[in-house]
């Protein structure tokens, strides 16, 4: 009779599958189930390895420690938020202007009532997209200076990813609506937020002094803010129309 | 347990910051245990639950439902300690139970026994026992530790122990085995003096 193996012992004390037929053989060899015994003996003493006690609070106090230290949670948590709404309300946003377009072309004389209509639409996704980037570009104008010698940007990263796809979608349906002012916007604020996107997560305190710059330099934080007041105020303003979102 | 990490990972996503305390509240015992199962340390243990819990809130958009939240989480605190044991042993630093004038004298773990507390024999005896656990892993390579821990006080399979490591299955399988032959080395004899 071939006798098991240690290798074997072990995975039949870990009731791993591999184990199979082990504890036929126990059963009938004297030897191999001492050996296994003994195996038993050492790895059960194992559990004898005491952990210190924690005090009755510790995740109170774990909590404490963990939550001062996450990475600026407002926009974090807003970001979890937004990923799967973004481009969905872009997509939204695209359907109806196309539907409004075809309706155009199907009826002349509607063109006003319905221009109108696909303005309102976009009125409200594009002043939400902006909200969005607005949040991005504050907190990291904001940031403080990295305590570690560099700043985890990852989270805006990925914000600016999703709103990257947003922003594109928006930006198409803007210039085919011939609103030449929100594309421009647009299209500045994308290259914004590729750059955050393509930008290294672990930011040094010259690289994001240097994005910084580059949001400064653009203006466009100050152009975003100016935009979504502009929107907010057409939005208030129930039949205001114009060349423009 | 599954379910509701499940259900508070959905919430940390959708933005309900406070739904992450939980996972904490549920997780940060189990995770210091593990880490001093890995480091032997406690202030290194506190650390690493800290970090664990850092880089699984900042990571959590990558986490899939594939494997499960306190799994994903171990990994993350293995790896974690495994760096730092790595970055102690650079710097010439030791742990609990291993071999250093202080810990002969009078190794920590020996002062924890569990109550309620046996006669004098038994406790010098299980005190042996703790002490060569001890210092029997941290005689391990750090490989062997992680596979070895994750296998005999987390009940992980051989799967997400390679996963964990980056082995392939053989590989973390050998590694036990080779924890549990020196164990079994350093353990046997003191071990059958007590049966």
């Amino acid at each position: 009779m071939n006798h098991l193996n240690e290798e074997q012992l072990v995975l039949y004390y870990y009731g791993e599958r591999e184990s199979a037929g082990v504890e036929e053989h126990l059963d009938v060899c004297d030897s191999c189930r001492d050996t296994y015994h003994a195996l038993q003996r050492v790895l059960n003493s194992v559990d004898s390895l005491p952990v210190p006690d924690r005090p009755a609070d510790y995740e109170a106090q774990v909590w404490r420690a963990v939550e001062r230290q996450l990475p600026r949670r407002r926009v974090a948590m807003k970001w979890f938020a937004w990923k799967p709404l973004a481009t969905a309300a872009a997509m939204a946003v695209l359907v109806v202007a196309a539907f409004l377009a075809g309706r155009n072309w199907r009826k002349p004389g509607s063109q006003i009532a319905d221009a109108q209509v696909r303005e309102r639409v976009l009125l409200v996704a594009v002043g939400d997209h902006l909200e969005r980037s607005q949040m991005v570009l504050v907190e990291l104008a904001n940031a403080g200076a990295p305590e570690h010698g560099s700043l985890d940007i990852s989270f805006e990263q990925h914000a600016a990813e999703d709103l990257l796809e947003s922003n594109r979608l928006y930006r198409q349906t803007a210039a085919s609506a011939g609103d030449t002012a929100t594309a421009s916007l647009l299209d500045e604020l994308e290259r914004v937020l590729l750059q955050i996107a393509h930008s290294p997560s672990a930011m040094s305190e010259k690289q994001l002094e240097e994005l910084r710059k580059e949001i400064e330099d653009r203006g466009i934080l100050l152009k975003v803010k100016v935009f979504g007041t502009q929107v907010e105020q057409r939005q208030a303003a129930p039949q205001a129309g114009g060349a423009s979102l | 347990m599954e379910d509701s990490d499940s259900l508070a990972v959905a919430r940390v996503k959708a933005g309900d910051g406070d739904a992450y305390r939980q996972l904490v509240d549920r997780h940060s015992r189990s995770v210091f245990r593990l880490a001093y199962r890995m480091t032997g340390n406690e202030q290194d243990s506190e650390d690493v639950v800290q970090e664990t819990f850092l880089r699984a809130y900042k990571q959590l958009h990558r986490y899939e439902a594939r494997s499960s939240f306190s799994t994903w989480l171990y990994r993350i605190a293995a790896n974690y300690s495994l760096d730092l044991v790595r970055r102690r042993k650079r710097h010439g630093e030791v742990a609990l139970g291993e071999s250093s004038p202080a810990n002969e004298e009078m190794p920590e773990m020996i002062h924890a026994l569990p109550s309620p507390a046996p006669g004098p024999d038994r406790l010098l005896f299980s005190g042996k026992v703790q002490e060569c656990v001890a210092s029997t892993l941290n005689e391990l390579s750090q490989q062997e530790r992680t596979a070895f821990v994750l296998r005999h006080f987390e009940g992980q399979s051989i799967e997400e122990i390679s996963a964990a490591l980056g082995l392939s299955g053989n590989a973390a399988k050998h590694s036990i085995f080779r924890a549990v032959q020196k164990l079994r080395r350093a353990l046997e004899p003191l071990v059958n003096q007590a049966s």
